[in-house]
Protein backbone atom coordinates (compact mmCIF):
# COMPACT_ATOMS: atom_id res chain seq x y z
CA UNK A 1 0.00 0.00 0.00
CA UNK A 2 2.84 2.33 0.85
CA UNK A 3 4.43 1.72 -2.56
CA UNK A 4 1.35 3.05 -4.36
CA UNK A 5 1.17 6.05 -2.05
CA UNK A 6 4.86 6.72 -2.70
CA UNK A 7 4.29 6.48 -6.45
CA UNK A 8 1.45 8.97 -6.19
CA UNK A 9 3.57 11.23 -4.01
CA UNK A 10 6.55 11.18 -6.39
CA UNK A 11 4.27 11.95 -9.33
CA UNK A 12 2.47 14.80 -7.54
CA UNK A 13 5.65 16.42 -6.25
CA UNK A 14 7.39 16.12 -9.62
CA UNK A 15 4.40 17.80 -11.24
CA UNK A 16 4.56 20.50 -8.57
CA UNK A 17 8.25 21.04 -9.33
CA UNK A 18 7.44 21.45 -13.02
CA UNK A 19 4.78 24.04 -12.16
CA UNK A 20 7.36 25.86 -9.99
CA UNK A 21 9.83 25.75 -12.86
CA UNK A 22 7.20 27.35 -15.07
CA UNK A 23 6.79 30.19 -12.57
CA UNK A 24 10.57 30.46 -12.22
CA UNK A 25 10.98 30.93 -15.98
CA UNK A 26 7.82 32.95 -16.68
CA UNK A 27 7.41 34.95 -13.47
CA UNK A 28 7.20 38.61 -14.37
CA UNK A 29 9.05 40.08 -11.38
CA UNK A 30 12.25 39.15 -9.57
CA UNK A 31 10.27 38.47 -6.38
CA UNK A 32 8.19 35.90 -8.30
CA UNK A 33 11.34 34.04 -9.27
CA UNK A 34 12.68 34.11 -5.72
CA UNK A 35 9.35 32.80 -4.44
CA UNK A 36 9.37 30.04 -7.07
CA UNK A 37 12.90 29.03 -6.05
CA UNK A 38 11.92 28.96 -2.38
CA UNK A 39 8.91 26.79 -3.18
CA UNK A 40 11.12 24.46 -5.21
CA UNK A 41 13.37 23.99 -2.17
CA UNK A 42 10.33 23.16 -0.02
CA UNK A 43 9.07 20.64 -2.59
CA UNK A 44 12.50 19.04 -2.91
CA UNK A 45 12.55 18.57 0.88
CA UNK A 46 9.24 16.68 0.62
CA UNK A 47 10.67 14.64 -2.28
CA UNK A 48 13.79 13.71 -0.27
CA UNK A 49 11.65 12.63 2.69
CA UNK A 50 9.55 10.40 0.44
CA UNK A 51 12.75 8.94 -1.01
CA UNK A 52 13.96 8.22 2.52
CA UNK A 53 10.72 6.34 3.23
CA UNK A 54 11.12 4.36 0.01
CA UNK A 55 14.71 3.40 0.87
CA UNK A 56 13.81 2.78 4.56
CA UNK A 57 16.84 4.83 5.51
CA UNK A 58 17.04 7.67 8.03
CA UNK A 59 20.18 8.97 6.34
CA UNK A 60 18.21 11.30 4.07
CA UNK A 61 16.97 13.52 6.89
CA UNK A 62 20.33 15.22 7.06
CA UNK A 63 20.08 15.99 3.35
CA UNK A 64 16.58 17.40 3.86
CA UNK A 65 17.76 19.50 6.79
CA UNK A 66 20.67 20.85 4.75
CA UNK A 67 18.27 21.73 1.93
CA UNK A 68 16.03 23.56 4.40
CA UNK A 69 18.95 25.56 5.83
CA UNK A 70 20.57 26.48 2.52
CA UNK A 71 17.22 27.24 0.91
CA UNK A 72 16.47 29.70 3.69
CA UNK A 73 19.90 31.31 3.52
CA UNK A 74 19.72 31.52 -0.27
CA UNK A 75 16.28 33.12 -0.32
CA UNK A 76 17.18 35.71 2.31
CA UNK A 77 20.49 36.49 0.59
CA UNK A 78 18.77 36.93 -2.78
CA UNK A 79 16.11 39.22 -1.31
CA UNK A 80 18.73 41.30 0.48
CA UNK A 81 20.71 41.55 -2.74
CA UNK A 82 17.64 42.73 -4.62
CA UNK A 83 16.77 45.24 -1.90
CA UNK A 84 20.21 46.61 -1.09
CA UNK A 85 22.48 45.68 -3.97
CA UNK A 86 24.69 43.87 -1.46
CA UNK A 87 24.34 40.79 0.73
CA UNK A 88 26.46 41.75 3.73
CA UNK A 89 26.82 45.46 4.34
CA UNK B 1 4.44 -3.64 9.82
CA UNK B 2 0.75 -3.90 10.55
CA UNK B 3 -1.90 -2.89 8.05
CA UNK B 4 -3.01 0.02 10.23
CA UNK B 5 0.42 1.61 10.22
CA UNK B 6 0.65 1.13 6.45
CA UNK B 7 -2.76 2.74 5.91
CA UNK B 8 -1.86 5.66 8.16
CA UNK B 9 1.50 6.25 6.46
CA UNK B 10 -0.08 6.01 2.99
CA UNK B 11 -2.83 8.45 3.95
CA UNK B 12 -0.32 10.96 5.30
CA UNK B 13 1.91 10.67 2.22
CA UNK B 14 -1.02 11.14 -0.17
CA UNK B 15 -2.42 14.07 1.81
CA UNK B 16 0.97 15.78 2.00
CA UNK B 17 1.64 15.29 -1.71
CA UNK B 18 -1.77 16.69 -2.60
CA UNK B 19 -1.05 19.78 -0.49
CA UNK B 20 2.34 20.22 -2.18
CA UNK B 21 0.68 20.00 -5.60
CA UNK B 22 -2.08 22.42 -4.61
CA UNK B 23 0.49 24.92 -3.33
CA UNK B 24 2.41 24.88 -6.59
CA UNK B 25 -0.81 25.03 -8.63
CA UNK B 26 -1.76 28.14 -6.67
CA UNK B 27 1.65 29.61 -7.43
CA UNK B 28 0.74 29.36 -11.13
CA UNK B 29 -2.92 30.31 -10.86
CA UNK B 30 -3.02 33.36 -8.57
CA UNK B 31 -2.77 36.74 -10.29
CA UNK B 32 -0.04 38.75 -8.53
CA UNK B 33 2.83 38.17 -6.13
CA UNK B 34 1.22 39.23 -2.86
CA UNK B 35 -1.56 36.72 -3.56
CA UNK B 36 0.89 34.14 -4.85
CA UNK B 37 2.75 34.27 -1.54
CA UNK B 38 -0.27 32.65 0.08
CA UNK B 39 -0.25 29.42 -1.92
CA UNK B 40 3.19 27.89 -1.16
CA UNK B 41 2.62 28.29 2.59
CA UNK B 42 0.20 25.36 2.23
CA UNK B 43 3.00 23.33 0.68
CA UNK B 44 5.37 24.30 3.51
CA UNK B 45 3.09 23.58 6.46
CA UNK B 46 0.54 20.95 5.42
CA UNK B 47 2.50 19.38 2.55
CA UNK B 48 5.94 18.90 4.05
CA UNK B 49 4.37 18.53 7.50
CA UNK B 50 2.17 15.67 6.26
CA UNK B 51 5.06 13.81 4.66
CA UNK B 52 7.21 14.37 7.76
CA UNK B 53 4.54 12.99 10.10
CA UNK B 54 4.13 10.05 7.69
CA UNK B 55 7.87 9.49 7.86
CA UNK B 56 7.80 9.65 11.68
CA UNK B 57 5.02 7.04 11.83
CA UNK B 58 6.82 4.85 9.27
CA UNK B 59 10.15 4.79 11.09
CA UNK B 60 8.39 4.40 14.44
CA UNK B 61 6.66 1.28 13.09
CA UNK B 62 9.83 0.04 11.39
CA UNK B 63 12.38 0.53 14.16
CA UNK B 64 10.15 0.54 17.24
CA UNK B 65 11.49 3.78 18.64
CA UNK B 66 10.52 7.40 18.06
CA UNK B 67 12.63 9.36 15.58
CA UNK B 68 13.25 13.02 16.22
CA UNK B 69 14.96 14.15 13.01
CA UNK B 70 11.66 15.08 11.42
CA UNK B 71 10.79 17.41 14.26
CA UNK B 72 14.01 19.31 13.59
CA UNK B 73 13.09 19.80 9.92
CA UNK B 74 9.53 20.81 10.85
CA UNK B 75 10.77 23.27 13.45
CA UNK B 76 13.27 24.79 11.04
CA UNK B 77 10.72 25.15 8.23
CA UNK B 78 8.14 26.69 10.55
CA UNK B 79 10.69 29.12 11.93
CA UNK B 80 12.04 30.25 8.56
CA UNK B 81 8.86 30.37 6.44
CA UNK B 82 7.60 33.72 7.87
CA UNK B 83 11.05 35.29 7.47
CA UNK B 84 11.38 34.36 3.79
CA UNK B 85 7.79 35.47 3.11
CA UNK B 86 8.52 38.79 4.82
CA UNK B 87 11.66 39.36 2.76
CA UNK B 88 9.99 38.46 -0.55
CA UNK B 89 7.02 40.73 0.19
CA UNK B 90 9.40 43.52 1.18
CA UNK B 91 11.40 43.20 -2.04
CA UNK B 92 8.15 43.26 -4.05
CA UNK B 93 6.79 46.31 -2.17
CA UNK B 94 9.97 48.30 -2.68
CA UNK B 95 10.16 47.63 -6.39
CA UNK B 96 6.58 47.48 -7.65
CA UNK B 97 4.33 49.36 -5.22
CA UNK B 98 4.20 53.14 -4.97
CA UNK B 99 3.54 53.82 -1.26
CA UNK B 100 1.92 57.18 -1.88
CA UNK B 101 -0.56 55.87 -4.46
CA UNK B 102 -1.25 52.24 -3.58
CA UNK B 103 -1.12 52.14 0.23
CA UNK B 104 -3.61 53.83 2.56
CA UNK B 105 -2.19 56.45 4.93
CA UNK B 106 -1.31 55.40 8.45
CA UNK B 107 -3.01 57.07 11.40
CA UNK B 108 0.20 58.18 13.09
CA UNK B 109 3.09 60.47 12.40
CA UNK B 110 5.18 57.84 10.65
CA UNK B 111 4.51 56.18 7.32
CA UNK B 112 4.56 52.49 6.49
CA UNK B 113 7.42 51.01 8.44
CA UNK B 114 9.03 49.19 5.52
CA UNK B 115 9.33 52.45 3.60
CA UNK B 116 10.51 54.53 6.54
CA UNK B 117 14.13 53.59 5.95
CA UNK B 118 14.25 55.17 2.50
CA UNK B 119 16.28 58.38 2.88
CA UNK B 120 14.51 60.40 0.19
CA UNK B 121 11.12 59.72 1.78
CA UNK B 122 12.36 60.54 5.26
CA UNK B 123 13.65 63.86 4.00
CA UNK B 124 10.48 64.62 2.08
CA UNK B 125 8.17 63.96 5.03
CA UNK B 126 7.63 66.91 7.42
CA UNK B 127 8.82 66.34 10.97
CA UNK B 128 5.51 67.49 12.47
CA UNK B 129 2.22 65.89 11.40
CA UNK B 130 0.18 68.15 9.18
CA UNK B 131 -3.17 69.46 10.40
CA UNK B 132 -4.98 67.46 7.77
CA UNK B 133 -4.54 64.23 9.72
Amino acid sequence: MIEYALGFGFTAISLALLLNLWRLVAGPTVADRVLAGDTMVTNVIALIILFGIQQSSTMYFEAALLFAMFGFVGTVAYCRFVLRGDVIE
Amino acid sequence: MSIYYEALVSLLIVAGSVFVLVGSWGLIKLPDLLRRLHAPTKATTAGVGGTLVGSMVYFFALKGGPSMHELLITLFLFLTAPITAHFIAKAYLHFHVDPAAALPPTSGEHGWSTFDALPEQRNARPSEPTDGR
